[in-house]
């Protein structure tokens, strides 16, 4: 059977195909807490139709042109689905269960059935497929999205002294989250018009390559804009570290604690502490 | 998204209009602030060697889709003379003109990807990939 | 092109900010005007205003550099105010550092620095002798 035939196939038996295809997604399971029936209705006849448009042009070549309509359909479905919460089963399911009253029609109606199920089999398990890479995707997004929203909550900037901003960092530094906290820092700076900012590293355990270096850009950046950066707290594994790797520290300031780097910075600001007469 | 445009590239201020119009694929793309300025500054580098050392050409500029990820893609093309030695000339402070020999090198640092390839006297192609 | 950047002269210094997004061309005007300024006016100090600046690359970069060695060599300090943090750290991976040229973070602390800078230079009897002409004409 040419592919004319089976999109012509599609296309007289739309009613009937639909509604058995209902019949087997309900069978299958419909997850009625997340979806209604009418939306399943909705979307197995947009698939259908789309189905027998890009039949019509040929099914040999699933990366054809006739095809693209059917796969930005699919995206769209498995994304908002993985969103909502529906399993990478559910979507693939929704495909599945096609086969079934496809099937049947095209045993019913060609001369080679063997012939045309095997091949609308392959279609129909690329089509499934695709939408579980489009949900993965989905979902692969969303994580993204989160872990940044996270590294933001984690970065705070806090101002010590009018000109003088420290930034505590704790835990572990990847080169992402290095980057994401180095920004905040130099966009605090042009909003609090600081002088000097500290970065207190007591609470990172360990520094690779990487993390030391976006470090140390930072602090060139920062000397761009006209401020300057302290490195308080590095401890002496880190230290270690540093001088193994052979990261070039040049000339930026550090100190041993947090305490030592804010002191530098107030005598900086020329400002004196002074401890008031005790009698 | 999936916006697609040629622009020539055959006097300095292409290169300016360029500079916009890769901000505004950026900003379409989502880019943060610091990618859409490493991305923009990375084409202003190619952009110009293209005008000075390959005698202008053209930049197609497109915001799209890199592995479920929004991306600016730009692809730098003129028929100059050509590069004849590229892993020569990726290397910082390596120059055949009178600049800082950071053009390469550097651009190819502000972006996620960076394809070159060069056809000696048939002229020289960038491709550059920023993603989200 | 008919644009220009306009340079302003405020007592011993001259101000400039740039912000429109510079062709290759109007930097090297400008770096031409900004020279023959210092000259004609014997500016003592230049403050160079980048805050509106969305992108700094190698040329422009190169430009501030040539300006500051240029300056230096004509006896007038040279500070880069307000370069935003997005154009710093490209500036950095892109792998210029502008050695040897000051910045601040905004106009008011960079001015603060240039004339700190410049007053740290000059001879003490050069800024006695400059107090006794203003006095002496506040006299008149």
């Amino acid at each position: 059977m040419p592919a004319s035939a089976i999109a012509e196939l599609l296309q007289t038996h739309e009613n009937e195909l639909l509604q058995e295809w209902t019949i087997a997604q309900r069978a299958a399971g419909i997850r009625a807490d997340l979806i209604d029936e009418d939306t399943v209705i909705a979307n197995s006849r947009e698939l259908l139709k789309l189905l027998t448009v890009a039949a019509a042009a040929g099914i040999d070549d699933f990366e054809s042109v006739q095809w693209s309509p059917i796969k930005g359909m699919l995206e769209r479905l498995s994304r908002s689905q993985s969103r909502q919460g529906f399993t990478p089963s559910d979507t693939a399911t929704f495909i599945f269960s096609l086969k079934e009253p496809l099937f049947s029609r095209i045993q019913q109606y060609s001369d080679d059935a063997a012939k045309d199920i095997w091949q609308i089999n392959q279609l129909l398990d690329k089509l499934g497929l695709y939408t579980v890479e489009c949900f993965m995707t989905g979902r692969e997004a969303i994580i993204r999205e989160q872990q940044e929203s996270m590294l933001e909550l984690s970065t705070p900037v806090v101002e010590l002294w009018k000109g003088i901003l420290a930034i505590p960092l704790i835990g572990s530094l990847d080169s992402n989250r290095t980057q994401i906290v180095m920004e905040a820092l130099l966009e605090k700076i042009v909003q609090t018009e600081s002088d000097i900012a500290i970065i207190d590293i007591t609470g990172v355990p360990t520094v690779d390559t990487m993390v030391a270096q976006h470090l140390l850009k930072t602090v060139t950046a920062a000397k761009l804009m006209g401020a300057k950066c302290i490195i308080s707290g590095i401890r002496p594994q880190i230290a270690a570290t540093i001088v193994h790797l052979g990261v070039e520290l040049g000339d930026v300031i550090t100190k041993a604690s947090l305490a030592d780097a804010f002191q530098m910075a107030l005598k900086e600001l020329n400002v004196r502490l002074v401890t008031s007469a005790t009698r | 998204m999936g916006k697609r445009e040629i622009f020539p590239l055959k006097q300095e201020t292409d290169i300016v209009l360029i500079r916009q119009r890769v901000r505004q694929a950026a900003e379409a793309a989502k880019l943060g602030l610091v990618s859409q300025t490493k991305i923009v500054t990375a084409a202003s580098e190619i952009a110009r060697n293209a005008l000075i050392y390959g005698g202008g050409g053209e930049c197609m500029i497109e915001d799209t889709v890199r592995n479920g990820r929004n991306a600016v893609h730009l692809v730098i093309t003129d028929q100059g003379k050509g590069i004849a030695d590229i892993a020569k000339a990726m290397v910082d402070g390596y120059t055949s003109g009178n600049g800082l020999g950071l053009g390469l090198s550097g651009a190819k640092r502000l972006v996620d990807e960076f394809i070159i390839e060069s056809d000696l006297g048939k002229g020289t192609r960038v491709e550059l990939w920023k993603w989200r | 092109m008919a644009d220009k950047i306009p340079i302003l002269k405020m007592g011993n210094y001259l101000l400039l900010s740039i912000q429109v997004d510079m062709h290759d061309q109007l930097a090297l005007d400008l770096q031409e005007d900004l020279t023959n300024q210092i000259v004609k006016h014997r500016a003592k100090g230049v403050l160079i205003d980048i805050s509106s600046l969305e992108i700094v690359d190698s040329f422009i970069g190169r430009m501030l550099s040539h300006i500051a060695n240029i300056s230096r060599i004509l006896d007038a300090k040279v500070i880069v105010v307000g370069m935003q943090p997005a154009v710093a750290i490209t500036l950095v991976e892109l792998g210029l550092s502008l050695d040897g040229i000051a910045t601040a973070l905004n106009v008011e602390k960079g001015m603060a620095r240039l004339e700190k800078m410049v007053s740290d230079d000059q001879l003490l009897e050069f800024e006695r002798g400059e107090e006794r002409d203003i006095s002496a004409e506040a006299g008149d």
